[in-house]
């Protein structure tokens, strides 16, 4: 049996009843094809003792999974109103200009598939971006050009602070 | 541990974060962290649902229900055949809210040990936490110490010698806003569609695998060392005699110091937004005040005294929600607000009651055509009416969580949806801060109408 079969089986051994395990093992297939092509839900279904119709009706009910192919890299612009009112829509037209295409698809040469997101959960560091969901916050329509250059290898630019990093640089703001 | 410059703030749960990094245990039981669980086992359980009750803790998801109340709604141990579960709702989503993350990434050890004195008061034998999917590093972070509780008996088999044994599955969400209702995280952790049920049966008697389950946020369990710590009546004299204890608000939008500030409850929405946040920025006006999450009626700029309190709130003709706060300046478009909020419930609708699947994208095509100036008077009265037909005809409170603040932005800002009919479009000509934002449903319509396009 494929190492994705044991994967799947070694996490449905946590739960009480296999099913529970049908998200988990979706998203050990959909790491393992880099999408949800039809044999992801046979080898989902195998390992579960589902039907692969079952799995696929599971799947498209929720948003990280992918249906169709995507970019070697996922980036996705929150555009829901905390991250809206502070220019959310600027950085994702920012990203659709560099990168030559609109939201919702991916790059020619298969390198980036960019979308909008509803709030990924950072509203006060807006405006959120996520790189294969990793945030990046406080987020800059001047920021994007770094992001991609750092994102197509070249040197890292450090663009976009990272989570809990507030306007004065305080860790974690007010909680304390 | 208030800080000199914002003596507003009142840190309980993150009392010894700014001094400490409490993701690292030993870090953690420095700080008194674990002693809470410690004084736990030793007590009666029914001494414990006692604590819970006196401290007047209510649920921190949305809802506000007591929490003692809830967990006093399931069997007892001795009274069920079936396993007891624990299900934590872990998958914050509601629009404006992050707290529930920033309690993750620096304080996972109190949601453990907060889930583990919950689950030894109800007699669980395992703990599920539903973690939102999307949340990667938070998902690494309570793995990493969850493992480090494992390595300390805290968590498994004869917890600290005690004879109560649990597990502590860490259970990941793949996207959807309904898997945060508490029966649609149900369905969704038995590896279904996230679509609610309908209630009752209740949790408390029949939730997962159709076994008494209590569901309770994170926040709400993070709380529960320190009201083990302090006693329950100590707890509840904290903030106001209804809305006990302090609570981590989420404040976002125009504002200049956005963040997560837990306060003593029954603080003013003003005190948050300019002693707290720094106020609005680059010399903009107030305008409205969303003080509970997307879901919630909003607020005018001439409200912002109400005290951030379940019944006052309540009072102002809003909800307290999730405690995410979102502040909104005079740059923006009221309908495009609406438009925005509502295109958010038509994709979060899970589709299974007709008010709402129904409703949500009725909602939406009304606001497009008031939006670009083509609604008559009569499709801004069937705004209203299609709110109306939703508010409390739906399976589950998502209809509602639409319905209600786009009602309220037509009640408070009826000269604003006046003018988009009477000029023939939005006055802001272009200028609003939410102009032309891009929604996920937005864009997935428009791709699908392009996918289907004929070449000629």
């Amino acid at each position: 049996m494929s190492d994705l079969y044991d994967e799947i089986r070694d996490v449905a051994a946590q739960y009480p009843v296999r099913r529970s395990a049908v998200l988990p093992a979706l998203r050990l297939a959909q790491d393992h094809y880099g999408w949800l092509p039809p044999q992801a839900f046979r080898d989902v279904a195998e390992a579960l003792e589902l039907t692969p119709a079952y799995c696929q009706s599971v799947a498209s009910f929720y948003d990280m999974f992918h249906l169709e192919p995507v970019g070697r890299c996922l980036i996705e612009v929150c555009t829901n109103i905390s991250c809206a009112l502070v220019g959310a829509q600027a950085v994702l037209e920012q990203f659709e200009n560099e990168l030559g295409i609109t939201a919702g698809q991916t790059t020619a040469d298969g390198e980036f598939t960019l979308r909008t997101v509803e709030c990924a959960g950072g509203c006060g560091w807006g405006t959120v971006v996520a790189i294969d969901h990793r945030y990046r916050e406080h987020v800059k329509a001047d920021d994007v050009g770094g992001i991609l250059s750092e994102l197509r290898g070249a040197e890292p630019v450090g663009v976009g602070r990272g989570p809990g990093v507030s306007e004065d640089g305080a860790v974690g703001d007010g909680a304390a | 541990m208030t800080d000199d410059s914002t003596p507003e703030l009142r840190p309980l749960l993150f009392a010894h974060a700014q001094d400490a990094d409490l993701t690292k245990i030993d870090a953690y039981e420095r700080a008194g962290g674990y002693a809470s669980l410690r004084k736990a086992l030793t007590s009666d359980r029914e001494e414990l649902l006692e604590q819970f009750l006196a401290s007047g803790l209510r649920g921190r998801g949305g809802a506000g229900f007591p929490m003692g109340r809830k967990a006093s709604f399931l069997p007892k141990p001795d009274q069920t055949t079936k396993p007891i579960y624990l299900a934590v709702n872990a998958d914050e989503s509601e629009p404006g809210t992050f707290k529930d993350r920033e309690i993750m990434f620096r304080l996972p050890h109190a949601l453990i040990e907060g889930v583990l004195i919950a689950s030894y008061a109800i007699g669980a034998e395992i703990a599920f936490i539903y973690l939102r999917g999307e949340y990667l590093r938070e998902y690494e972070i309570v793995r990493d110490a969850l493992d480090q509780a494992r390595a300390r008996g805290l968590v498994g088999a004869n917890v600290l010698g005690s004879g109560y044994s649990v597990d502590i599955v860490l259970h990941r969400g793949a996207g959807a806003y309904i898997c945060g209702e508490e029966t649609g995280l149900l369905e969704s952790l038995e590896g279904k569609r996230g679509q609610p049920r309908s209630k009752p049966p209740f949790p408390a008697i029949s939730g997962l695998y159709a076994a008494p389950t209590l569901i309770n946020n994170v926040e709400t369990l993070a709380t529960l060392p320190a009201i083990i710590a302090m006693g329950g009546e100590e707890y509840a004299a904290i903030g106001t005699e209804s809305s006990t204890g302090t609570r981590v608000f989420s404040l976002s939008g125009n504002v200049a110091r956005g963040g997560n500030y837990e306060l003593e409850l029954g603080t003013t929405l003003r005190t948050l937004i300019y002693d707290i946040g720094g106020g609005i920025p680059n010399g903009r006006r107030l305008k409205a005040v969303i003080p509970g999450g997307s879901s919630v009626p909003v607020l005018d700029a001439s409200e912002i005294d109400t005290t951030l309190d379940f019944d006052e709130m309540a009072k102002a003709g809003s909800m307290l929600g999730s405690g995410a706060v979102i502040v909104i300046d005079d740059r923006a478009c009221m309908v495009q607000l609406g438009l925005r909020v509502a295109q958010f419930y038509q994709h979060e609708s899970c589709g299974k009651c007709t008010p709402c699947r129904e409703g949500t994208r009725w909602m939406v095509q009304l606001l497009e055509k008031l939006e670009v100036g083509e609604a008559s008077q009569g499709e801004l009265d069937l705004l209203l009416d299609v709110c109306d037909r939703i508010l409390g005809k739906c399976l589950c409170p998502l209809g509602d969580a639409a319905a209600m603040p786009i009602a309220s932005y037509v009640a408070k800002f009826r000269d604003e949806y006046q003018r988009h009919i009477e000029e023939g479009g939005c006055p802001f000509g272009g200028e609003s801060s939410l102009e032309g934002v891009m929604a996920p449903v937005a864009q997935h319509h428009r791709d699908q109408r392009s996918a289907i396009e004929v070449p000629a």
